[in-house]
């Protein structure tokens, strides 16, 4: 069973990561970048307000780049037939969703973690902040991944999926949101506390809720 | 071999709101292999999904003694990557080796699966099932897309599965020379 699982997780950072087929970890990366670039053009070059909202570009950026790859998390293999073959393996649907929670979370956690420090200096944010905003995205991006991987197999098969997916995301992305760009503004401890909290809920709900969808989804 | 067995009893499958077939039973036991006969649409990729777990029945229990392995019209490989790895994710699931020689799928190793033909995936997809080394094949329109030759050949994998204890089920609308099989014409089932 961890043998599969191991070959199946490799089969999905091979897809996801890096110039993987689909669309791989480049694309959020450079969509995150380019929002933090383009938000001081927007509102000025003021550095205090820049300071004081760039923590939440960032949160907000990093959300959106979250849901870009969701289409592609789970219809394509559907649509291929793997999950037949999993579940003929006795492999469950669980399993490859909590593995697939890995490999997206590997494909824009870490990147998006590497590219908050370029875009904290387009946005003039401090480095005690920035380790909050780091921390927070450390604590957040679990979570995001297994609502994305969640999200993907509830609209997997359905017609205008990714864009439905996008839009169910983000009311339910709004508890990290709310707390891991929060705590910039306290500066506490609890609202990565708050953020890591979510996230682990998150996580613990989304491989059961994921795998009832894809069978679902199997009819 | 292990010991194998599938068994279907009172079995009906609706779609939608059409009931396509009702009151399908039969037992196969080790070395037996059965053909579901119908023309396209009477049910019997529905049968095979239901037998296979995958999808339930409306009525009746399927049981299965064994591991199941399918080859139906996907093949579930990665199309961008060349047909030896795509096998490869499978046969390090499986823990299987090289695909089956008999296949011929040698010089086709290094092209990626979008290329192949109907055919040659229909071939690769039998490799994943020799790889899989199930005891219960359930085979959907295996034919499909062969030449004559690799046809002969299915008919010989099937035989020699049957003449190693396994159980086969083999869904097509095709003739298929299977020797000492049973038949089921789906229709006879249908309402």
């Amino acid at each position: 069973m961890s043998g599969a699982l191991f070959h199946i997780l490799r089969r999905d950072l091979g897809l996801l990561l890096l110039g993987g087929r689909r669309g791989g970890s480049l694309l959020p990366l450079l969509f995150f970048l380019s929002v933090a670039m383009l938000f001081p053009f927007a509102v000025g070059p003021d550095p205090v307000l820049l300071a004081r909202t760039g923590g939440g570009v960032i949160w907000v950026a990093a959300l959106l780049a979250a849901i870009l790859p969701i289409d592609r998390l789970i219809e394509p293999d559907l649509e291929l037939g793997m999950f037949d073959q999993w579940a003929l393996r006795g492999i469950s649907e669980e399993w490859i969703a909590l593995t697939r929670i890995v490999a997206h979370w590997l494909s824009f956690g870490p990147p998006l973690m590497l590219a908050a420090l370029p875009a904290a200096g387009l946005l003039g944010i401090e480095a005690d902040k920035l380790r909050i905003v780091e921390i927070g995205l450390l604590a957040g991006t679990p979570g995001l991944a297994a609502l994305g991987v969640t999200v993907a197999a509830l609209t997997a098969g359905l017609r205008g999926g990714a864009a439905l997916g996008g839009l169910l995301v983000i009311p339910l992305a709004v508890p990290l949101l709310v707390f891991g760009a929060g705590s910039l503004a306290t500066g506490g401890e609890s609202g990565l506390a708050l953020t890591a909290a979510a996230s682990l809920v998150l996580l613990a709900v989304a491989p059961f809720a994921a795998g009832a969808a894809i069978r679902a989804a199997r009819g | 071999m292990q010991v194998c067995r599938l068994a279907a009893s009172d079995l009906s499958c609706r779609r939608g709101e059409r009931v396509l077939f009702r009151g399908l039973s039969f037992a196969l036991e080790a070395g037996q292999a059965l053909q579901v006969a119908g023309s396209n649409g009477i049910g019997k990729s529905s049968l095979i999904r239901i037998l296979a777990g995958l999808s339930r029945p409306y009525s009746g229990s399927v049981e299965a003694e064994g591991t199941v392995g399918l080859v139906d019209e996907r093949p579930a490989l990665d199309p961008h990557l060349p047909l030896g790895k795509a096998l490869a994710f499978w046969a390090g699931i499986d823990g299987a080796a090289e695909p089956d020689a008999r296949l011929g799928l040698a010089p086709l190793l290094d092209v990626p699966v979008r290329y192949l033909s109907t055919g040659q995936k229909k071939r690769a997809a039998l490799a994943r099932l020799l790889g899989q080394r199930a005891s219960v094949w359930l085979l959907d329109e295996p034919l499909n897309g062969l030449d004559t030759a690799a046809v002969a050949l299915v008919e010989k994998l099937i035989a020699d599965h049957c003449a190693d204890g396994g159980v086969a089920l083999v869904a097509s609308h095709q003739p298929i020379a299977l020797p000492g099989a049973a038949r089921i014409e789906l229709a006879d089932f249908a309402l």
